[in-house]
């Protein structure tokens, strides 16, 4: 099954090529030009992989990883920037980012990340039925 | 006197960092584009030598596309020459309308983190006066930053050069939430520094969602 990813960037030219080039090699890609836009698309459906802008405008990147994590907690988050800076990466990487790439983007790479970021997403939503069903058989004393 | 020299340099090394940041940023993103660009010719190849026949239709839009980055880019690092030109001389003949244009698109990237467009409304003519545009620029940006911070409902900052009785003028309209500090928070000891400097005022008018930059016809 094809990979299913969401794009969040500001810079339309740029979002409109990585789609183009992603959906070529057979994901499926939805876009955001900002993080609100991308939380109301996260509320509907969800995603193998969400590829986030560090600096957007009105609210950042880091800031709507938070609000993704706390609603999704399974979301995989690659972030891309066009600055990538040791403290920034530290800082997305401690809140449980999955990666952090710099632009221009290397699409091979990008591509093994996401593939990398599904698997990630259908063990943690394995082990999270697993508890769910633990949980249950404990509370039913089976 | 060399206190406030001091101040002026190190408020301009910081004034210039931050835009080149915001300018390199720029830069950044169009050269990802036309990456993005040259990824996807490279991916229409790779289809083609697997029999897949390229579209010519949309190799024209893809060399488009690249020739309208370039010209971003271009824009952009024009801005950015000007910019750093004008700390060529102590002090200048300058056309205010035209520090004004640079300043917006300067300011481009920090009024959208705000989400605050800048319109710029250009006079009939020139408007000359001399003075030294970098330091004038560095107050310019101070004055608008503020301008952006108590924009209203509308999310709009217009600016306006004129020329004046006694030299020139830059209006920043539209500031709907002036009203909630009448006074301004401009800060206040380099604000006043560089307008001692320049011999410009800044004054607030609430009423008219205005703050106004007089300057000398000969300033700086």
């Amino acid at each position: 099954m094809a990979e299913k990813v969401l794009i969040v960037d500001d810079d339309k030219a740029f979002l409109a090529i990585l789609a183009e080039r992603m959906q070529n090699r057979g994901m499926e890609v939805s876009t955001a030009e900002s993080a609100a836009a991308a939380m109301q698309l996260l509320a509907k459906e969800s995603y193998d992989a969400v590829l986030l802008d560090l600096m957007m405008p009105e609210m950042g990147g880091i800031e709507a990883f938070q609000i993704m994590r706390r609603t999704q907690p399974e979301v995989q988050v690659i972030f891309l920037t066009g600055h990538p800076s040791v403290s920034k990466g530290v800082e997305a990487m401690k809140l449980g980012a999955m990666d952090f790439l710099p632009k221009p983007v290397d699409m091979n790479e990008l591509s093994e990340k996401i593939k990398q970021a599904k698997a990630s997403r259908m063990i943690l939503a394995a082990k999270r039925t697993q508890e769910k069903i633990r949980r249950i058989l404990t509370d039913k004393s089976w | 006197m060399t206190q406030d020299a001091g101040m002026i340099g190190q408020a301009g090394l910081q004034f210039f960092g931050k835009m080149c940041a915001s300018v390199s940023h720029d830069i950044k993103n169009v050269l990802a584009v036309i990456n993005e660009n040259a990824g996807l010719l490279e991916d229409f190849c790779l289809m083609a030598e697997k029999g897949r026949p390229i579209d010519p239709a949309r190799l024209k839009r893809l060399a488009g596309d690249i020739q309208e980055q370039i010209r971003r880019g271009d824009r952009i690092v024009t801005g950015m020459n000007r910019f750093a030109h004008s700390a060529d001389a102590p002090s200048m003949d300058v056309d205010l309308s035209e520090l004004t244009d640079l300043l917006a698109a300067l300011a481009l990237r920090f009024a959208a983190a705000r989400g605050v467009q800048v319109h710029v409304k250009r006079p009939r003519g020139a408007v000359r006066i001399t003075t030294a545009p970098f330091v004038l620029l560095n107050l310019m940006w101070l004055c608008l930053d503020e301008a952006m911070a108590f924009a209203g409902p509308e999310r709009i900052v217009e600016l306006a050069a004129e020329d004046s009785a006694d030299g020139a003028c830059l209006r920043f309209c539209r500031i709907q939430r002036l009203k909630d500090t009448p006074d301004g928070s401009l800060p206040t000891v380099l604000s006043s520094v560089l307008c001692s400097f320049l011999r410009a005022q800044v004054s607030f008018d609430p009423d008219a969602n205005q703050m106004t930059l007089l300057l000398p016809k000969n300033g700086g």
